[in-house]
């Protein structure tokens, strides 16, 4: 271990000017707030696709005014195509996964305040660390530039399986520059990513301060160095992957695309790729995503819990290592995505295992959540409603996975709305929750404000409740045989279900519409709400130790010195029921319970 | 607030078990010899499931009812057992209900992917391209002629790029754009995609399984109910993706070999 009293030296000067200040920042704070805006952005035009989506399959031959506007012949007089459909749930997907779950509780989130909750005043390449937002961004437009070429964007999902990804336009619209494009922004994403993930490592191995030994971090630092590790691998397999995709397309290769494939009446002149190829790269960069999204949020939800249970977690290491062991395991179990896709059958048993272990870590971290509400003093504000629900809907979308990782089982539910109900509630509900819950903790801290508390609370009540509505009933289309990726049910099995799928639209379209609270609130309470004080919610962590907001360089050019674990809390013989991390006073530490 | 809380979360929890108790939505009728292991690997399934998210959250509703607003001078108790009796039934609990899943699950699926087809199963070949099925039966000499991807020709009906003018196998082969099988007799399913990644799902008959480009696929199954039943496609495979089907036709031994007669004289 390296010499935590020997400090690198300072890592930038004060910024000076609006565009050092707010654009060309090398300041962490600044660019996670940055990352944090960009997910807002995302995110608001991910659930407006979603919105579209949902209307057509809901109401399949209504058209949808000004649609046509977006996309004049995806949505002649605003009635969507069939491929127009596909191209909106491809586009909704991958803006959802990369810019929404990666980027705001990983890249936000964890460059706000990983560097402050290890005590260092900026992370070690602030350079790198402003590129990898740049290039995120720069991934994110070219991204949506897909919109406004040639034939649209790709229609071949976010997975982008290919041939059909690979094969160029012939194989549908959107299926030649949009894909390329598609590509390319991916593989941008990846080198964000990497430098981001770089950074993190390096912040959380090099810069801690004098008495931060590892165990005394915050689990929120743990959690977003673990995603680090993870994305350093993920990524660095899905970039390669995304040039090898181009590559078939604009230099004539055949990574993925195998001999004598006749498409459109046309015999492709491509020779000895491999299909399935793509979906091994794919997925081994896929099934970890899960858990970069996931972690960040296991780690705020833990954060925020025990701040306001008032205690510290039974064990806070069970929840450690069961977050190092679900990142191993994120690794092994890829090939569950894969059981009827051609795989070797005997594979599909060496995946469905350690797929049916990683439910051990997880029901770990759950139980140690749930026993430690035990005989807690439990605040309940918006942020805490948050972290609870994010117990709730993990619950829910985790026992859905016992279904999943079977290969027999699989055989009736992939491709179908049960798996679309169980990733949405498992990755994309619990992981927002996560956001949500990190925002209302944190947003004293970021700006200096206070969110209001009851339009947080309303806000969190009716997103539960529209959530559980909305992904719930895909469970039982899918256990019904409802296949996804259809962009309308005309056949005769799937239209008695469009009832259920008319309820699914409205209650997304409401609980869509219940997040402009939040906007509102965020927007509102960052000019106009009451002054933060330091510490509004007596939590233990460094960056409670500082004002709200901190300033450009952290702890003032002095490095604090830390004399405690991250969570003392209910200290008997303390003067409060909580002692911060750099406090002088004398206890007796609390300890992980057997 | 807490306690509504609490109250929701168990609401909600019943309310999302109540559909599945009802069977309110559920898999058609199964009419495969092998499907009976699937559905009851789905019911253990179930109940497993099931039974663990009511107890979480209705264990996780009785917390926050109970030890939420407690003033600041509430004494911090202890869970009964520790940490160590949490990760222990973690363990122990789940650990010995999913390895016993996906023990029995195995059972399921070796009977789908694990054993030979029999001697004297019936072979048929279905195609997939977009965004259409076409299935070819051998004919009277049992033989499958080559395919040649450079003499399909949709215009002229040629969907698999047979050349029976130099292969006698193919000379006899019968292509059709459903399918037709007897009752309680096993099939020998050959799969071949012509173009992208496709997949063939009979609900009924629980089977799923993709088409490979390059990689040509096979599976068996044997159907006892005569019915007709859709065949879906569930792989993503373009803009016509959520039309691509066809049908399987379930019949007795006699009708299939009408069938079959009348099909060899459309050729």
């Amino acid at each position: 271990m390296h010499d935590m009293s020997a400090h690198a030296a300072p890592h930038h000067a004060p910024p000076e000017g609006f565009i050092k200040n707010h654009v060309f920042s090398l300041d962490h704070k600044v660019i996670g707030k940055q990352y944090y805006t960009l997910a807002l952005v995302a995110v608001f035009i991910g659930m407006v696709l979603s919105w579209f989506m949902r209307i057509h399959l809901a109401w399949t031959n209504a058209a949808i005014p000004g649609l046509q506007l977006l996309s004049p012949a995806g949505a002649p007089n605003g009635l969507m195509t069939p491929e127009y459909y596909l191209e909106l749930m491809t586009m909704h997907g991958t803006i959802m996964v990369f810019f929404v779950l990666t980027t705001a509780p990983f890249a936000g989130f964890g460059n706000y305040f990983l560097p402050i909750q290890v005590g260092a005043e900026d992370m070690p390449f602030p350079h790198f660390n402003m590129m990898s937002f740049w290039i995120t961004l720069t991934a994110f437009c070219v991204l949506i530039s897909a919109f406004f070429v040639g034939d649209g964007p790709p229609l071949a999902g976010w997975t982008a399986y290919a041939p059909l990804s690979a094969v160029g336009s012939i194989a549908g619209p959107g299926e030649g520059t949009g894909q390329v494009l598609w590509a390319t922004a991916i593989g941008i994403f990846c080198i964000g990513q990497l430098l981001g993930s770089l950074n993190f490592i390096s912040t959380v191995l090099d810069m801690r301060t004098k008495g931060m030994t590892l165990m005394r971090l915050p689990i929120t630092a743990w959690a977003w160095f673990i995603t680090s590790c993870i994305g350093l691998t993920a990524f660095a397999v899905l970039l390669p992957a995304c040039i090898l995709l181009i590559l078939d397309h604009v230099a004539g290769t055949s990574f993925f695309i195998a001999s004598g494939l006749v498409v459109n009446d046309k015999l492709l002149p491509h020779s000895g790729g491999s299909t399935l190829l793509w979906q091994h790269l794919f997925w081994f960069f896929g099934h970890p995503e899960v858990y970069i999204a996931i972690v960040p949020g296991m780690g705020i939800v833990t954060h925020v819990l025990i701040t306001n249970m008032r205690r510290p977690m039974l064990s806070i290491k069970a929840i450690l290592y069961s977050m190092w062991a679900l990142a191993f395991l994120s690794y092994m179990v890829y090939g569950h995505h894969m059981f009827v896709s051609g795989m070797n059958p005997f594979s599909s048993l060496a995946f469905s295992f350690p797929t049916l272990l990683i439910t051990i870590p997880s029901t770990v971290v759950v139980l140690i959540w749930i026993g430690s509400l035990y005989g807690s003093k439990l605040r309940i504000n918006a942020a805490s409603l948050f972290a609870l629900g994010f117990i709730s809907m993990f619950v829910s979308g985790g026992v859905s996975g016992f279904f999943l990782a079977q290969p027999s089982i699989d055989i009736m539910l992939h491709a179908t709305y049960f798996v679309v109900g169980h990733f949405h509630m498992v990755m994309g509900v619990a992981a927002l929750f996560g956001i949500f819950s990190g925002t209302y903790f944190w947003f004293p801290k970021m700006t200096g404000h206070m969110m209001n508390e009851t339009w947080g609370k309303v806000h969190f009540w009716l997103t539960f409740i529209g959530t559980y509505a909305i992904f719930m009933p895909f469970h039982y289309l899918g256990m019904a045989g409802n296949v996804r990726r259809y962009s309308a049910f005309t056949d005769d099995y799937l239209v008695p279900l469009i009832p259920v799928h008319k309820f699914i639209t409205i209650a997304a379209l409401c609980t869509g519409a219940v997040q402009l609270i939040f906007i509102f609130n965020l927007i509102y309470s960052r000019f106009k709400g009451p002054k933060a004080p330091d510490n509004p919610w007596e939590c233990t962590s460094l960056e409670w130790t500082m004002p709200s907001p901190p300033p450009w360089n952290n702890f003032g050019g002095k490095d604090p010195i830390v004399y405690h674990d991250a969570y003392q809390y209910g200290i008997e013989g303390s003067s409060g029921d909580y002692v911060m991390q750099d406090s002088h006073e004398q206890i007796q530490t609390v300890r992980d319970e057997k | 607030m807490a306690k509504l809380l609490a109250v929701t979360i168990i609401v909600i929890a019943i309310a999302s078990a109540v559909p599945i108790v009802m069977h309110t939505w559920v898999a058609p009728v199964d009419i495969s010899t092998h499907g009976p292991l699937i559905d009851q690997q789905m019911s253990e399934t179930m109940a497993e499931a099931g039974i663990s998210f009511l107890a979480a959250q209705l264990i996780l509703a009785i917390f926050i009812w109970k030890f939420s607003g407690r003033s600041k001078d509430a004494k911090i108790e202890r869970f009964p057992g520790g940490s160590m009796g949490l990760v222990l039934a973690a363990f122990l609990l789940v650990g010995t209900e999913v390895l016993a899943l996906g023990a029995f699950g195995t059972k399921a699926w070796a009977k789908v992917y694990f054993t030979a087809p029999a001697a004297d199963s019936m072979p048929i070949q279905v195609q997939a391209g977009q965004f259409a099925f076409y299935f070819r039966y051998p004919g009277p000499d049992g033989k499958f002629g080559p395919l040649h991807p450079d003499k399909i020709d949709e215009a002229n009906q040629n969907f698999f790029g047979l050349d029976p003018a130099n292969d006698p196998d193919s000379k006899d082969d019968i292509v059709t754009a459903e399918m037709a099988i007897p009752v309680n007799k096993e099939i020998h399913l050959l799969m071949h995609s012509k173009d992208l990644g496709h997949s063939f799902y009979v609900r009924e008959l629980r089977v799923q399984q993709d088409f490979v480009p390059g990689l040509d696929l096979s599976l068996h199954f044997t159907a006892n109910k005569i019915g007709k039943y859709e065949i879906v496609c569930t792989q993503l495979c373009g803009l016509g993706h959520y039309n691509m089907r066809a049908y399987l036709e379930v019949m007795s031994q006699s009708d299939f070999d009408s069938w079959l007669k009348q099909q060899a004289a459309n050729q």
